[in-house]
């Protein structure tokens, strides 16, 4: 037996058939949903993938968190349900609430692509559990909207209660408070970050490592107990 | 253009001494004649601007027709090519059943006008080429040429053109993996933006833009019309820029990726349930160009009920309609029992899509509007029997004085310090710097099977996970040499990018260019650009890939000034497991470096005489075309053999510059000796082609000289990669980080 992952295809996502074969190649099954659909069809986690879902207008994000399927992941997020948002799976999760803050341009007011060096600062989530806390990976970050900001009293109590998932090493690509690079709930089991860990799973491909497969090997433990 | 009262067939025909604007929309008086005489009439107010943007150069290749027909006349026999030129792209079998389709085109005079939007759109357009022949986009390349680095207008147009790159591309999901950026005062006022891109599917999935089948229907789908791009093509891109003439802003289109994305998605999806007869892409001359080319391409006529188009500004009149540039628009020709399942899959992805006419069993393309007809043509002769001039070209008399300013006699570097500063200088010069501050803000990683992307030789992009099968392009273009010498100097594009493409372990296949020259109406551009086209067709032939398409952009000049002639060559390749992909980056220390190749004294055109003396005179470099085949097959087999670890091609900047490039993307140094027979200056500094360096691993040596020796390449010994510095024993060392801070903080500097 083995997990069925889902990843949703918003208007505008790009990234979704990337994520699909970072969760293949993990020994997991892909599922794609679809943004007008309601049903999750017995997925057992959601990974919302990267992209320019409604192409951004307005503000990342803030167009999907309305859809349909939205409304499901939502519900069953705060059930326990494992989500992980991508890049602008991330900014939808923070639309959506089920993950505090909110992103701002990048302080440089350019695109940027590049080879991010992370730290695993919560090895304890859903998506996570691979990693040890501490262990510095390198993640392909590629974003324009990609500066984390929140109020000083949540950042402090994201700090506090160690939610703070990943920070940016050595750079600070976008200009993100306290270099954060990803965030966790309390729970645990919805993961938001700006790089993008299904871009670094093969040795040929990108930038030649595979320190995001963790990511995908977490949640497929986690599901079969393996 | 009024619209009361209407200016139907019937009523021009009655109307035979009513004055049309002609010259303002772009014709010249005899072509205006000659659409008199066509239709036996004078043409309706919408007949006629069809006629004027179809007719334009940059539609109708009118200049350039008489010179570009070698390309076919000369074609070498190749199994791969499977559509040819004449199509929105060339196709080309890559194996395993794949297909690959790929062109480059020009967004030249909007880019300048508006530089965001100008080449946001240019990705645009070239990515729905490669929709409309079936495939599915996987990645866009941008070559870019841009006035002096330092100039003040250079900071207004490349910043924007960046953006507007990256804004779009990124938008859509396509990798971007390769292109270039040039500088040169010669483009000060004419920047060039030149976009690429590369469509895969399956051989059985190539779709044509033809309308055949009488009854079928033509579908419009995509963005609403608006009366943005008006004349783009016809008023724009076929006339010199004059500071006399009003603002041109209006001419230039506003893309919206989002809106493009669903437009592949929608597109592919329809091709995937097998709904599409004929298809094409509105691009330049709109809706005027789509149907008159999908009519005169198919079987036989069509209608177009005009008032049945989407618009974004219901003021708009027919002639604004047809003549429209808006962007994000296709038409499909379905047969009528699939109209509404494609239907429906526009309403999945949000695209707006309406019925506009049918495919009739006659020959006239004819146009409605409010019930009454107001376009009634053959439509060839609006899509193909446009006009073809011969025009007049000489050689330019300025050009043996400028032969004759010889480069080799340049002073030269008199110590080994005065070496090391130019070479400093050299490789921290805008031209030869790192131009990462520009390519990070495009997407190299999407689609996830990028497995090279600049600054490597050439991108390469994985089409099948299973076997590795892959694809490698690479673009280049030299200018300097060109205006030296333009029939070498289109060779010496065609042979960089074929040995950029070989560098990196693939096998050229096809070639794709952009040309780029000024007004056609100077015999002396004209000379350069049939000189150009000769050189380049000469060389397709010799080595073996066809020319599959590409894009002809002309008066690229202000004023009396022309741009250097500056034919862009892509040259496409296939390479079977990308496993075994060469990079550019040392990749492990003691790893022996060899020079594949001869090095002549050659300096006309070079990056060392442009930074060190300002200076453009003598001659480029000498080509050889049986050598560039030879060390391409060389760099091939060594790689599916994996005797090389890394390679680099030589070109602009020779050898140091490869060296450098190579040694700081592999954070290694190299410490390299002065061959036998050549001075240290030609060594480091000149730039004869046919040339690159490898890094053999110590395991490997004695099978790769074998082989370089039994098929008579010559091969030398330079160095091996050692230590945290660039030495050239006897001259100069210069460590990594001072050859990291010189090259790689220029153009951020400059232009950030």
């Amino acid at each position: 037996m083995t997990a069925r992952i889902g990843v949703v295809t918003f208007p505008g996502s790009l990234d979704d058939r990337d994520t699909q074969r970072a969760i293949r190649l993990a020994g997991a099954e892909p599922v794609a949903l679809w943004h007008k659909d309601k049903d999750l069809h017995q997925v057992d986690a959601v990974v919302l993938p990267g992209g320019f879902s409604y192409g951004d207008y307005l503000r990342a994000g803030a167009i999907s968190r309305f859809s349909p399927v939205m409304g499901t992941v939502i519900e069953q997020a705060k059930a326990g349900l494992p989500v992980l948002g991508i890049c602008n799976g991330f900014q939808v999760l923070t639309e959506a609430h089920l993950l505090p803050g909110a992103m701002l341009g990048n302080d440089h007011l350019h695109f940027i692509c590049r080879d991010q060096k992370l730290r695993v600062e919560n090895a304890d989530t859903a998506w996570t559990a691979d990693y040890r806390a501490g262990q510095e990976i390198h993640i392909p970050l590629k974003n324009m909207d990609g500066r984390y900001v929140a109020d000083e009293y949540t950042l402090d109590q994201l700090e506090a209660e160690g939610r703070v998932a990943f920070r940016y090493v050595d750079f600070n690509p976008n200009g993100s408070q306290r270099d954060i690079a990803g965030i966790t709930n309390e729970a645990g089991n919805v993961v938001g970050l700006m790089p993008h860990p299904e871009h670094a799973v093969e040795p040929l491909i990108g930038t030649g490592r595979t320190d995001g497969l963790p990511f995908f090997t977490s949640i497929l433990k986690k599901l079969v107990g393996a | 253009m009024s619209r009361t009262p209407l200016d139907t067939v019937e009523h021009a025909a009655a109307t035979p001494d009513v004055e049309l604007p002609w010259a303002e929309l772009g014709l010249k008086k005899d072509e205006y004649e000659r659409v008199v005489e066509i239709l036996g009439r004078r043409p309706t107010g919408a007949e006629l601007a069809m006629y004027s943007v179809m007719w334009s150069e940059h539609c109708s290749y009118k200049s350039s027709k008489v010179h570009l027909r070698q390309f076919g006349e000369k074609a070498p026999r190749s199994d791969a090519l499977l559509v040819g030129i004449g199509e929105n792209a060339g196709v080309v079998d890559v194996g395993q059943g794949y297909a690959v389709t790929f062109k480059v085109e020009s967004h030249n005079h909007p880019s300048y006008v508006e530089p965001y939007q100008g080449a946001a759109t240019g990705v645009g357009g070239i990515v729905r080429d490669i929709i409309a022949m079936g495939a599915r986009p996987v990645a866009v390349v941008d070559p870019l040429r841009f006035g002096a680095a330092d100039h003040p207008d250079t900071k207004r147009v490349l910043p924007g053109v960046v953006a507007g790159i990256g804004g779009y591309g990124n938008c859509l999901g396509l990798p971007n993996i390769g292109g270039e950026v040039v500088f040169d005062a010669c483009y000060q006022g004419n920047p060039l933006v030149n976009a690429g891109a590369i469509g895969v599917m399956r051989h059985e999935d190539i779709h044509l833009a033809k309308a055949s089948g009488a009854g079928n229907q033509v579908i419009l789908y995509g963005a609403r019309t608006g009366g943005d791009g008006i004349g783009g093509a016809s008023i724009l891109a076929s006339e010199t820029f004059d500071d006399a003439k009003p603002s041109k802003r209006p001419a230039v289109q506003v893309g919206d990726p989002f809106q493009e994305k669903l437009l592949i998605e929608c597109t592919l999806e329809a091709f995937r349930e097998k709904l599409v007869v004929g298809i094409q892409d509105l691009g330049a001359a709109g809706l005027s160009c789509a149907t008159s080319e999908l009519a005169s391409n198919g079987s036989g006529g069509m209608t177009v009920t005009l008032d049945d188009v989407p618009l974004r500004d219901s003021t708009l009149s027919p002639e604004e309609i047809l003549m429209s540039e808006s962007q994000e628009r296709m038409c499909a020709v379905v047969e009528p029992a699939k109209v509404d399942r494609f239907l429906e899959i526009c309403e999945k992805w949000d695209v707006i899509a309406t019925v506009i006419g049918e495919v009739t069993d006659g020959d006239r393309l004819e146009i409605f509007w409010h019930g009454e007809k107001i376009v009634d043509v053959d439509p060839r002769t609006v899509a193909h029997d446009g006009p073809v001039y011969e025009r007049p070209y000489a050689r330019p008399s300025w050009q043996d004085e400028l032969q004759a300013d010889d480069a080799n006699k340049l002073p030269r570097p008199a110590t080994a310090a005065e070496l090391k500063d130019q070479v400093l200088k050299l490789v921290g010069s805008p031209n030869q710097a790192s131009k990462k501050w520009i390519t990070s803000q495009y997407d190299h990683f999407v689609q996830g099977n990028t497995v090279l992307a600049q600054p490597e030789d050439s991108g390469m992009i994985r089409v099948d996970e299973a076997t590795g099968l892959g694809v490698a392009i690479a673009t280049d273009g030299n200018g300097r040499y060109a205006k030296l010498d333009p029939y070498t100097g289109a060779q010496l594009a065609l042979a960089e990018a074929y040995r950029n493409v070989a560098t990196t372990g693939a096998k050229p296949l096809a070639v794709s260019d952009c040309l780029n020259f000024g007004s056609p109406e100077d015999p002396a551009v004209m000379w350069q650009f049939a000189e150009a086209v000769r050189g380049l067709a000469d060389g397709c032939l010799q080595l073996g890939t066809p020319v599959t398409g590409g894009n002809v952009s002309l008066y690229n000049q202000t004023g009396e000034a022309a741009i250097h002639p500056t034919p862009v060559v892509a040259v496409l390749g296939v390479i079977d497991d990308v496993a075994r992909r060469t990079p550019v980056a040392f990749q492990e220390e003691g790893q022996l470096l060899y020079l594949l190749g001869d090095t002549r004294e050659e300096f006309g055109g070079s990056a060392w005489s442009q930074v060190v003396h300002d200076h453009l005179g003598g001659l480029p470099p000498k080509v050889d075309l049986e050598r560039e085949r030879l060390l391409a097959e060389i760099l091939i087999s060594a790689s599916r053999d994996g005797m090389i670890d890394s390679a680099h091609d030589l070109s602009d900047g020779g050898l140091i510059q490869a060296v450098v490039e190579s040694a700081l993307l592999g954070g290694r140094g190299a410490r390299l000796v002065v061959p036998d027979g050549l001075d240290a200056f030609t060594f480091l500094l000149s730039e004869s082609a046919g040339r690159a360096i490898v890094a053999v691993p110590r395991s490997e040596e004695v099978r790769f000289n074998d082989m370089c020796g039994a098929r008579g390449l010559p091969v030398t010994r330079i160095g091996v990669v050692d230590g945290a510095s660039v030495e050239i024993q006897g001259e100069f060392e210069l460590s990594l980080t001072e050859l990291r801070d010189a090259h790689e903080g220029t153009i951020e500097a400059l232009l950030a």
